[in-house]
This record gives structure tokens, C-alpha cells and sequence, in this order.
């Protein structure tokens, strides 16, 4: 038996594939920025899903509202390669419901630390300590989610579905994608703000677009990276991660993007962070353990979505409303720190995803 | 007797997962049944680095059935490699 044939099969499967796919997904994210994109926010799949939350009106906070498409790449990207490699298969039924709420408290978490788990990366990369902090939150969040897919927590099988309940999300993408082109009244846009601070249509989309691809080739995961060094002891999707950290931290010195500190408050401070360390940590451990439990991070989510994984594009709906509720529930942090319910939401959170990581245990046999 | 775990259905990473929990049991001939690229890919990266053999088989709808057997011969010996 050959160990290489398979591999020969996928090349952005290998080891070199993946770290190229980093390589990639760090200079597209200081690249985003460069080009327009808020600071150290490049890429966000949780911050972009808030704008389109604040862009179709799931919440009114105006400086965050912006159909970002970013989005819509990211889940076309996949579509693309998945029907390019035979690999679009349509499939639900994993506990749906359950995944619809796993998605709403990550993205409560993660916009009180303000960031996905490639946010929190490019933050570092950008210097801003903070997101050290958030990192080490996410990777215990892992910790424990991985603990729990250790121990027997189950979500069910999904079953093939008819292709037309696994394109929704894509659908979605197709009717936001027809939004900035038609740019209807009822869509709403930050004049002010993070989401007023935007690349060019074109770069945005076709960058996304090229990452979404290679993340479905590759089966890029940030959060898989260190579920997999945990229960598997494998280092391989992690050699991704840190080929994003390292590349996008050469790139935001190569553009004069990268200035290293904590403070958020003197003359260059941290661009849409906040320094209540608890709240950093246990916003992204909420996040790091919903993400695990749901089988992937917010960015592999939308490649599922794009591929006909109608549970993953459940999860991704429940990010977006998410999104609304974190702002109108003052639950989302400013660079004052987590919104006045932040702390409260991250607990309940905390607390439902436990119960949930012991009481979905199913007999294995 | 070869232990036969169903993973179609199971999204990622319980396939893995339960060759893991498998390999922990001390099972050694173990046939997984998977209906995706991704998790056929994981679980051959997992045996190659817990120096186990294995081999997947393409069946029909996309499936596939990988043998992993902790001795190589035994998996020669059936017909595999």
C-alpha cells in the first residue's frame, strides 16, 4: 500500500497544500485591509456576518452595517470547487435546531471579544496583544469541546438531501450577490464606522471567492486545527493556522500595518479591540467551544454551506442572528469593553453549551 | 473480527474520532464506511500517523470503505495493499 496515492488524489489535501492555503488566507487578509477593510479585520467571518445582520436590519446599530462580500465568496468559493471536484453532496438532519443555536452563542462570543477565530489570528499578526488573549481563550473553549467529542457527544447523522434543500445558503449568497448589484432602499449602509470601511466590490468578492475555494479543497479549519492536535494528535490543519499567522504577519509589516501593544487608548491604539481580559477570554472560549461542538470554525461553516451541508448553513443563520441579537441586546463589546449584557450572555452561554456537551451523549458501538 | 463502524452521515470529525476511540479499544481490524472525500482523507492521515495500515475502497454513491488493520501482514494476507 502507498501512503502517497491518495494523497495525489487532492494536492491541497497534503501538508504543503494546507500551509499554502494559510499562506494565502494571511496576505488576502492584510491585503483586505490594505485595500479598505476596518484594521486588523480583513477577514472576520464573525464581523462580516454582523454587517449583513445590520445591512438586511436584524439590528440598528449603524456603524456596523454592510452587506459584506466577503460572505458571499467565502460560501460561492466552495460551491465552485465542490461542483468543480464532484464533491457538492446535499445533506441535513444533524440536529439542526441545536446547531442553529450553537451558531447564535458563538457569534455572542465572539463579538464580545470582537473576532472570529481568523479575526483573532489577524489580530495578532496585526500586533494587537488583545488577541493573544482571545486566542488562548478559543483554545481552551477547544479544549473542552474536544473533551466532550472525546467522551461520546454525538449530534446525529445527517442524511442525503434533495439538492434543492442543500443550495439555500447558497441561494442566500445568490440573492445578496443580486442586493449589491441592485442596491434596493431597504438595505442599509454604514455611512460611519466599521462598516463604512470597505475594499473595493470586485477585490472583496473575488478574494473571497479564491479563499472559499481553496478552504474547500483544503478542508481549512481554524478551530479543527487544535480539536485535531487535541483528540487525534494530528498537526496538520494546525500547520495552516500558523502559515496564516506568519504570512499575515509579513504582509501587515511589508504594507506598515503591523504596530504591537495592548492599549487601546494613546496616540495608534488597537483598532477595534477592548482590554477587559476576562471578557477576551471568555468571549472566544464560549466561541472556540460552540465552533468545536458544530463541528467546525465559522469560515469552514460557509465552505460546508456552499457544499451542500444544509446543518452547516443552519449554523451559519443562527450566526447571523446572532449578530442581530448581540446588538440589540447590548451584548456586543465596544473598545469600552463587552456591551452591559455581554457578561451575562457569555455565562448563559457557557452553561448551555455544556449541558449540551454532556447531554447529547449517544452510545457508540 | 473485524469491527464495522457505519460514519456515513457523521459530519467531521466523528469518523476520525471513532477510528481513534477504536484504535484506543485495541481493536485491530476495523472497516469504516464514510460518504465523503474529506472524512476519507482525515482517516487515512490519522492511520498513516498512528503507523497503522490502511486502505480505501470506492463504492458505489461516493462511498467509500477503509480497512484499517493495526498489523500490515494481516492486511496483505486478506487481499489489501
Amino acid at each position: 500500500m502507498e501512503n502517497g496515492k491518495w494523497k495525489m488524489n487532492n494536492l491541497l489535501s497534503s501538508t504543503a497544500g494546507i500551509v499554502i492555503v494559510g499562506l494565502v488566507i494571511g496576505v488576502v487578509g492584510a491585503l483586505l485591509q490594505y485595500a479598505g477593510n476596518p484594521p486588523n479585520m480583513g477577514i472576520c467571518v464573525a464581523c462580516m456576518e454582523r454587517d449583513v445582520a445590520g445591512a438586511i436590519g436584524l439590528h440598528q446599530a449603524d456603524k456596523v452595517q454592510y452587506l459584506r462580500p466577503e460572505i458571499i465568496g467565502f460560501i460561492l468559493g466552495g460551491f465552485l470547487a465542490a461542483i468543480a471536484f464532484g464533491e457538492f453532496r446535499a445533506r441535513n438532519g444533524s440536529s439542526p435546531a441545536l446547531r442553529f443555536a450553537l451558531g447564535l452563542f458563538a457569534m455572542l462570543g465572539a463579538l464580545v471579544f470582537l473576532g472570529c477565530p481568523w479575526r483573532a489570528l489577524l489580530r495578532i499578526a496585526g500586533g494587537d496583544a488583545n488577541g493573544l488573549v482571545g486566542l488562548a481563550g478559543l483554545v481552551a473553549g477547544i479544549a473542552v469541546g474536544s473533551w466532550f467529542l472525546r467522551n461520546g457527544f454525538e449530534p446525529g447523522r445527517a442524511y442525503p438531501a434533495k439538492r434543492p434543500a442543500g443550495s439555500i445558503l447558497l441561494l442566500v449568497a445568490i440573492a445578496f450577490l443580486a442586493m449589491i448589484a441592485l442596491q434596493p432602499d431597504f438595505l442599509r449602509s454604514s455611512i460611519e464606522g466599521p462598516g463604512s470601511m470597505r475594499a473595493p466590490v470586485a477585490a472583496s468578492l473575488l478574494l473571497a471567492l479564491a479563499v472559499g475555494f481553496l478552504a474547500q479543497r483544503s478542508r481549512f479549519c481554524t478551530v479543527g486545527a487544535f480539536r485535531d492536535l487535541f483528540i487525534i494528535r494530528s498537526p496538520h490543519l494546525f500547520y495552516g493556522v500558523l502559515a496564516l499567522l506568519v504570512a499575515a504577519f509579513l504582509a501587515n509589516l511589508a504594507l506598515g500595518q503591523f504596530h504591537a501593544g495592548f492599549s487601546i487608548a494613546e496616540g495608534k491604539p488597537q483598532p477595534i479591540a477592548h482590554t477587559v481580559h476576562l471578557w477576551n477570554f471568555l468571549g472566544m472560549a464560549l466561541s472556540g467551544l460552540c465552533f468545536v461542538l458544530a463541528g467546525g470554525c465559522p469560515g469552514r461553516q460557509l465552505v460546508l454551506s456552499g457544499e451542500g451541508d444544509g446543518d452547516a448553513a443552519v449554523f451559519v443563520l443562527g450566526m447571523l442572528v446572532g449578530g442581530g441579537i448581540a446588538h440589540n441586546f447590548a451584548i456586543a463589546a465596544s473598545p469600552a469593553g463587552p456591551g452591559a449584557n455581554g457578561p451575562a450572555a457569555v455565562v448563559i452561554g457557557l452553561v448551555f453549551a455544556v449541558i449540551m456537551g454532556f447531554a447529547m451523549k449517544e452510545k457508540m458501538s | 473480527v473485524t469491527k464495522i463502524i457505519d460514519a456515513r452521515g457523521l459530519a467531521c470529525p466523528m469518523p476520525v474520532v471513532l477510528v481513534k476511540r477504536a484504535i484506543d479499544d485495541c481493536v485491530t481490524e476495523l472497516d469504516i464506511l464514510v460518504d465523503n472525500e474529506a472524512a476519507r482523507e482525515n482517516i487515512l492521515r490519522f492511520a498513516a500517523s498512528a503507523k497503522t495500515a490502511a486502505e480505501a475502497t470506492a463504492e458505489a454513491d461516493g462511498e467509500y470503505r477503509i480497512r484499517i488493520r493495526r498489523d500490515r501482514e494481516l492486511l496483505i494476507a486478506l487481499g489489501g495493499g
